[in-house]
This record gives C-alpha cells, structure tokens and sequence, in this order.
C-alpha cells in the first residue's frame, strides 16, 4: 500500500522543496533554481503516471506485450524543451534587472523602488506647490 | 539521494555550487526516468538539464554575480508552515492516486491502447513515443516549438542576440576565464575529440528517431551543446565566425515554417492540416515522410534558438 505511493510522495518533497526555494530566497536566480526543481517534479509526477509495472520503453519489438503510456512520454519531453526555452527567458530578465538595479536581491531592488517613489512623490509635489 | 541533492540546493549560498548541484538533480532525475521506461524523456533531461541548462544558469551568474545572502531566520517561517501545509495536504490527496505501476489506471485506458496497438499499421514508426510525438499530436508538439520560438523572441528583445555590429573585431573574453582554457591543453584536445563526434551523434538521434529514442528535440539540444562547447573552449568570436549570429537569428522561423509548411502541404494535397496521409501516394510513406521533415523542423528551430541564447547571454557577459 505504501510502496505503490512512494513516488508520488518523492513528487512531492521536490515540490514542496522548489516552492520553499521560491519563497524563502531572496536571490533572483536561485529563486529560478526553485522554479526548475518544481518543474522536475512535476515531470517525475507524470512519468511514474505512466510506468506499467512489468512494462518495457514504448518501442514496439518482438516478444514484448506491455509498455509504458508513450503518452506522457511525450507531453514531458516537449515540457523538458519548452522549460530550458522559458528558464533562459526568465533568466534573460534577471540580466535586465541587474543592469537596471546593479542588483538580483529582491529586499534590495523592493528598497530601491520605495526610495525611488518617495522621491518622486516629493518632487511631483514640489511641482505642484510651484505651479 | 534526489532529496538529499534538492536540501544542499536549498542550504546552498554560493550560486556556483547550488547550479552545479541542479546540473547532478537533473542527471539524477534522468536516470530515474530511464528506469521509468520513459528513454525519450531521460534522454531530453540528460541533455538539456544537465547540459544546457547548466550552462545558461553560468552564463546568467556570471553576469549577475555569484552570492546569494542567507536569508533572515524570521523570513524563513511563514513560507516554511505553507509549504508543510500544502505538502501534507497533498500527500493526503495521494491516497485516492491509483497505486504506481498499475495497469488499470485512468492514465493507460482511454487513448494510449490505440496509440500502442493501431500506431504501427497507422503511422509507422516502431517509436511510438515518436509517432504520438508527430503524427497524432502534431498540433502540440506546432505548438510546444512554437512557444520555443516565443521564448526566444523575448530573450531575443531582452538582449539583443548576437546582432551587435562590434561583434566581430571584439577580442575580449565572453565568459570568464576562457582564454586560460584555450591554453589549457587538456580541455582543448578533449574537446576537439569531442566535439566533432558530438554532432555526428545529433544527426544520428535526428534522422534515428523513427527507431530508437531520439528526434529533433534532442538531437537540436545536442546539436546546439557542441557548438557551445565549442564557443566556450575556443571563445565566442571564433563561435560566430563559423555561425553568424545575423543569419542565425532566421533559422528559429525557418523550423517553425518548414514545420507547418508540411500542414499546409497536407492540406493542399487533400488531407487535414498535418495529416500525412496524403503527402505521398502511399499513407504510410506519407507518414514517414511528414515526419522526418517536421522532426527536422523541429531540430532547427530547437537548435538555433540554443545556440541564439547562449550567444546573447555571453555577448552581455562582456
């Protein structure tokens, strides 16, 4: 009973794992790192779906009767491609931030956005004691 | 032992350590889904996430420096409880999952007994992870490229791949320290081994898809990984005089047309947008045919939108 949940609840220790990583680190990339950790472990989810137990890979060869749900096989392969495409854009964006901020640590840029408003509510209203 | 890697990830400060640690998770994770029976999935993992995503998380923290600060011990509570609370809610939720390896769940019944009995007389190839791939769910996998594509437009608007015009008289470095590794001996011969074998064996998973594991997206991420390689040993000028960054910025648009190109060639002949049937005058060599070119289709696009990516992130290095 308990072994045929094991995997679905290694699923979940990543999970959990990946959503910690989010929300506890205040680096940028590392939160990515988060992100990709999660992915993973939605992709184990899926393939463990898929195992047959006494079933072999899904290519079809004499003397085999069961194999494996190709189905997912082939939803997680596209996610793997689409995932590296998306963390590489996520990435990109922290590159951007960096050289906006000179900064990825989140408490940091939260700051500076602060400081920034207070000055321009300070100078808009200046602005409108002068006009 | 995937526990264990995925807790130093978390403890880890040092931002080169932690990516080195998710290139070994996902190496993991591969074999993992080899003794899965998924050898397409642990084929794709292995290449891109202990390959290429690798060396996308260096180039990114090369750029964005290597330390992350620990975070506050009172920060660490609240998002600590949400976790264990949604994890113990989803384990609960586990006990209703059919157990692990059981033929009878949802998952296998539906769909999937088509898929393994008709596909040999319907589409053909004994992969069936290939024919699912390109024939029954051709307008996923048009789409999955096209959000590749997508992803790549944004890198591509972010950074400013590889079009900068000072690009070729630029001697200086793209990532730290390449030039102590031109001279280092070890890792120039054994890359120069390497490399060519890298790309005979991309072709190889290209055009073997049919057969064995493999297609064009993991042929495009080992094609994309040589050249990569390449471009780190030898530095990136050298990299983009091989492959100039202006003409390889169509590439990602030709796979993607070539690939629904064939749709509209199935439509024209009389079919349904990617139905192979009527691409030749047999349906099976149709099949055959669709396939092959949209797996190459696909290995451009993938391939091109790599080697784009790492170009513009080492460009910003500089």
């Amino acid at each position: 009973m308990i072994a045929g949940l094991f995997n679905y609840w290694v699923v979940i220790i990543l999970m959990m794992a990946g959503l910690y990583i989010v929300m506890s680190s205040r680096h940028l990339v590392k939160k990515i790192i988060g992100l990709n950790v999660f992915q993973t472990s939605v992709f184990l989810l899926f393939i463990s779906m898929g195992k047959i137990s006494g079933g072999t890979a899904p290519i079809i060869a004499d003397g085999f009767t069961a194999y494996s749900n190709p189905l997912t096989h082939v939803l997680i392969l596209t996610a793997i491609v689409v995932g590296v495409a998306t963390t590489a854009l996520g990435l990109a964006i922290t590159v951007r931030i960096y050289e906006a901020y000179d900064t990825v640590d989140e408490d940091d840029i939260a700051e500076m956005d602060i400081e920034n408003e207070n000055k321009e509510t300070a100078v808009s209203t200046v602005v409108a004691k002068n006009t | 032992m995937l526990v264990a890697t995925v807790i130093i990830i978390i403890r880890m400060e040092k931002l080169m350590s932690a990516v080195l640690m998710t290139s070994f998770f996902s190496l993991i994770v591969s074999s993992i889904f080899m003794v899965l029976d998924a050898v397409d999935v642990a084929f794709t993992e292995a290449a891109v996430g202990a390959g290429v995503s690798t060396i996308f998380f260096l180039a990114a923290i090369a750029i964005v420096g290597r330390v992350s600060k620990p975070t506050q011990r009172k920060k660490q509570i609240l998002p600590l409880a949400i976790v264990l609370c949604t994890g113990a809610v989803l384990m609960y939720a586990t006990f209703d999952m059919p157990r692990f390896g059981s033929p009878d769940a949802p998952a296998q019944q539906h769909v999937v007994p088509r898929y393994l009995n008709e596909s040999m007389a319907e589409v053909g190839p004994p992969n069936i992870v290939t024919s699912v791939l390109a024939s029954y769910r051709g307008y996923d996998t048009l789409g999955e490229v096209g959000v590749v594509f997508t992803a790549f437009i944004g890198v591509f608007l972010l950074l400013g791949a590889g079009t900068r015009k000072s690009g070729i008289e630029r001697t200086a470095n793209p990532v730290a320290g390449v030039e102590s590794m031109r001279q280092s001996i070890v890792l120039r011969e054994v890359s120069d081994l390497v490399i060519a074998p890298v790309l005979i064996f991309a072709l190889y998973v290209q055009w073997h898809g049919d057969f064995g594991p493999g297609g064009g997206f993991q042929a495009g991420v080992i094609f994309a990984s040589g050249i990569i390689l390449y471009a780190l040993i030898y530095g990136i000028v050298p990299a983009q005089k091989l492959i100039p960054p202006r003409k390889l910025a169509y590439l990602p648009a030709v796979g993607l047309l070539l690939y629904a190109a064939v749709g509209v060639y199935g439509m024209l002949m009389g079919a349904n947008f990617l139905d192979y049937d009527a691409v030749a005058h047999d349906p099976l060599h149709g099949q055959h045919y669709g396939i092959l070119i949209i797996e190459l289709g696909v290995g451009i696009t993938v391939a091109a939108v790599m080697i784009n990516i790492f170009f513009s992130f080492s460009e910003r290095s500089l």
